[in-house]
C-alpha cells in the first residue's frame, strides 16, 4: 500500500506522528548532549589542572609530595605543607563535629518533643547554608583573639610540664594556627553531619527499634546495638562526604590559619592547607613555575576529594542495597 | 514488679549519662552557630548605613559603600543562573526520563556528584586555565562561567531527584492517551515536578551568591564602577575578603555589613525555596 492509497486522515496522522517523532528525537537529544556536556566539564577540569601543573610535575616529580620548601625565589617548590595541613585541619574537624553531630542527630530523633524537633530541625538546615566566608570572618575576628588572649596561655601553662601534650601545645599563642581552622571548619560541617545523619537515623525501620524496646533496652542501648550498626554504612557515607567538604574548604580557614609553609608538631602553630595556599597566593605567582606549582596542588586536592567522594558514595550504595531503596 | 538488680540501675546510669551527653552536644553545638549569628548580626547592622547601598568601595580611610560589589554579584548570579538552569534542567532531565537505570546514566551521575563535591576553588583553576589565559584578562564573563559551573550540578541534581518522585502511572496515563514522549516529560512530568524543581534553582543561586573562591582568580576584583563584564568585577564576597584581612577599620566595618547582606540574602532564598517546596511534600 503506497502513500498515494492512504486516505486523507490516515495521511494527516502519519504526518503528525513523523513530526513527533522528530520533536522527540530533538528532545532527547538535546538532553542527551546536556548530559554529556557535563562529562565534558569534568573532563575539561582535569585536563586543564593537569597541563597548567605539567610544568612543576616536569620539574619536580613525584618529589613534591614529600617536599617542604616553598621557595619562590630559587623556583623550589613543595607540598608537604599544605598536604600536611589539609589533613590535619579536616582530621581536627572531623575528631570534633563528628561526636557533637551524632549527639544533635539523636537529640532531634530520640529526644526532642515534637515542639522542638521542627524548628531545630530547620534551623540545622538553613546554617547548612551559610556561606564559608561568614565563618572565616566570625574566626578572624573574634574567635582567634578569643583563643590567643585567653583559651591558649591558659593550655600552655597546663599541659607545660606534661610530656607529649606540651609539645601538642606548645609556641607562642598566636591564636591563628592549625586548631583554630580545625575547630572553625568543624563548626561548619557540623550542619551537614547532623542532618545526614539525622535523615540516615529516621530510615531504620521502626519494627527494629519497637523490638529492642520491647525487649526492655534503655535508649542507648537501642541507639548503640540497633540504629548505628543499621546506620553504619549510611552515617560513615554521610561523614566521608563531609570531609571531602572540609578538605577542600578555601574561605572558612584562609582567614586563620597563619599560611606559613612549615611543618609543626604543635597544634597552636601556624600552618596552610592547599587552598588556602592556592587563594593567597594565586594571584601574586610570577613565573611559571610558581603558577604550575599551584595547580599541581590544585589537581592533588581535586584527586583528595575525589577518592573521598568514591568511597563515600561507595558506601550509600551499599546502605541503599540493604534498605533496598 | 520491678527488677532492680545494681546491673539494671548500670544501664539505667549509662543511658542517662549518655543521653544527656547528647542533649549537651546539641547545644555546644547549635551555641556555637547562635553565637556566629548573633556577632554577624552586631557587626554588620553596626556598618549598614543608607550609604553601603548607594556609594562605590572606599579607599582605605574613606566613607564608602558596597554598590558596585552589589553590582557586580547581582550580574554575575544572575548570568550564571541564566546559563545553568537550561542545561542543569536538561541534563536532569535526561537521567530522569531518558536514561533511568542504564550505565551511561548511572555514570553522568557519578561524574555530576564528582562536579558537585569538587573544592570550588578548583573550578576557579579550570576557568583561568581556560577563558582568562585564553581572554588574557580577568573579567566579569570568567566570574559568571565559574559560577555557572558550580550551579550545574545542583541543579541537575535537584531536577533528577524531582522528576524521579513523579510517579511513573501519571507518565503512562499520559503515553495511553496518545501523548508523544516530549509531551509526556514538558506537559506532565516537568508541571507536576515543577515547584521542586524551582527549588532547586533557588538553592543552586542561594549557593553560588556566597562563594569566593572561584572569583578570586576569574573576575578578580574591581574597585571602580564597572559594567563592563569584559573588566575585572568586583563582586560581595572577594571585596568581603580584601576588606576583611585589611588593618583599616571603615573597610573591615564594610566586611561585616557585606557579610551580613550576604548572609541575609541566602538565607531569604534558602526560606523562600523551602516555603516552595512544603506544599508538595504534604500531598
Amino acid at each position: 500500500m503506497s502513500v498515494a492509497d492512504e486516505a486523507p486522515q490516515t495521511a494527516a496522522m502519519n504526518a503528525v506522528s513523523r513530526k513527533f517523532a522528530r520533536i522527540d528525537m530533538f528532545y532527547r537529544n538535546i538532553t542527551r548532549a546536556s548530559a554529556f556536556a557535563i562529562f565534558a566539564v569534568l573532563v575539561g577540569v582535569i585536563l586543564s589542572l593537569y597541563f597548567g601543573a605539567k610544568p612543576a610535575i616536569d620539574k619536580f616529580g613525584f618529589a613534591f609530595l614529600w617536599t617542604e620548601a616553598w621557595n619562590p625565589v630559587k623556583e623550589n617548590f613543595g607540598a608537604l605543607g599544605p598536604i600536611y595541613g589539609t589533613i590535619i585541619s579536616s582530621a581536627i574537624a572531623m575528631i570534633l563535629a563528628v561526636p557533637v553531630g551524632i549527639g544533635i542527630a539523636i537529640f532531634l530523633t530520640e529526644l526532642s518533643p515534637w515542639i522542638i524537633k521542627r524548628p531545630v530541625g530547620i534551623a540545622i538546615e538553613l546554617l547548612a547554608g551559610i556561606p564559608s566566608i561568614i565563618y572565616g570572618i566570625w574566626g578572624l575576628f573574634i574567635f582567634a583573639p578569643l583563643l590567643q588572649t585567653q583559651v591558649q596561655p591558659m593550655v600552655i601553662e597546663a599541659f607545660g610540664d606534661i610530656p607529649v601534650l606540651s609539645t601538642l601545645f606548645a609556641g607562642p599563642p598566636f591564636g591563628i594556627g592549625m586548631i583554630t581552622a580545625g575547630v572553625i571548619l568543624a563548626i561548619m560541617v557540623l550542619p551537614f553531619i547532623a542532618s545526614i545523619t539525622r535523615d540516615v537515623f529516621d530510615s531504620v525501620p521502626p519494627v527494629l527499634k519497637e523490638a529492642a524496646y520491647g525487649l526492655g533496652c534503655t535508649r542507648w542501648e537501642v541507639l548503640w546495638n540497633v540504629v548505628l550498626p543499621y546506620s553504619r554504612v549510611g552515617v560513615t557515607g554521610g561523614f566521608m562526604l563531609a570531609l571531602g567538604r572540609a578538605l577542600g574548604e578555601t574561605m572558612a580557614v584562609t582567614f586563620v590559619i597563619g599560611n606559613t609553609h612549615r611543618i609543626s608538631a604543635s597544634l597552636f602553630a601556624p600552618g596552610t592547607t592547599i587552598s588556602a595556599t592556592i587563594a593567597n597566593e594565586f594571584t601574586e605567582a610570577v613565573g611559571d613555575f610558581y603558577l604550575a606549582a599551584l595547580f599541581e596542588l590544585g589537581l592533588i586536592l581535586f584527586g583528595m576529594t575525589f577518592i573521598v567522594l568514591l568511597i563515600a558514595r561507595y558506601m550509600l550504595l551499599r546502605m541503599q542495597r540493604r534498605t533496598g531503596g | 514488679m520491678t527488677i532492680a538488680t545494681p546491673k539494671y540501675h548500670r544501664r539505667v546510669l549509662v543511658n542517662r549519662v549518655l543521653m544527656s551527653l547528647s542533649v549537651l552536644a546539641a547545644l555546644v553545638g547549635l551555641t556555637a552557630l547562635v553565637i556566629i549569628l548573633t556577632t554577624l548580626v552586631q557587626n554588620g547592622i553596626a556598618g549598614i548605613d543608607e550609604k553601603v547601598f548607594t556609594e562605590m568601595t572606599p579607599p582605605p580611610g574613606s566613607d564608602g559603600g558596597l554598590l558596585n560589589p552589589i553590582y557586580g554579584s547581582i550580574f554575575m548570579t544572575t548570568l550564571a543562573v541564566i546559563v545553568a538552569m537550561p542545561l542543569g534542567v536538561l541534563a536532569g532531565t535526561y537521567l530522569a526520563e531518558y536514561g533511568r537505570n542504564a550505565r551511561i546514566a548511572v555514570f553522568i551521575r557519578l561524574v555530576n556528584d564528582v562536579l558537585l563535591s569538587a573544592p570550588s576553588i578548583v573550578i576557579g583553576l579550570f576557568i583561568y586555565e581556560v577563558m582568562v589565559r585564553q581572554m588574557g584578562h580577568f573579567s566579569g564573563w570568567a566570574g559568571a562561567a565559574a559560577l555557572a559551573i558550580i550551579a550545574v550540578p545542583v541543579i541537575v541534581r535537584t531536577t533528577e531527584d524531582m522528576l524521579r518522585l513523579i510517579p511513573d502511572p501519571l507518565r503512562e496515563a499520559a503515553t495511553a492517551l496518545g501523548a508523544p514522549r516530549w509531551h509526556v516529560i514538558s506537559k506532565v512530568a516537568f508541571q507536576a515536578a515543577r515547584a521542586g524543581i524551582i527549588t532547586g534553582i533557588l538553592l543552586a543561586i542561594a549557593r553560588i551568591s556566597g562563594e569566593t573562591a572561584p572569583l578570586l582568580f576569574t573576575a578578580l576584583n574591581n574597585q571602580f564602577w564597572s559594567i563592563d563584564p569584559n573588566q575585572p568585577m568586583a563582586s560581595l564576597p572577594a571585596v568581603i575578603f580584601q576588606f576583611a584581612g585589611s588593618p583599616y577599620e571603615n573597610w573591615r566595618e564594610l566586611a561585616w555589613a557585606g557579610a551580613l547582606i550576604i548572609t541575609a540574602a541566602v538565607l531569604f532564598l534558602n526560606i523562600v525555596a523551602r516555603l516552595f517546596r512544603s506544599p508538595e511534600v504534604k500531598q
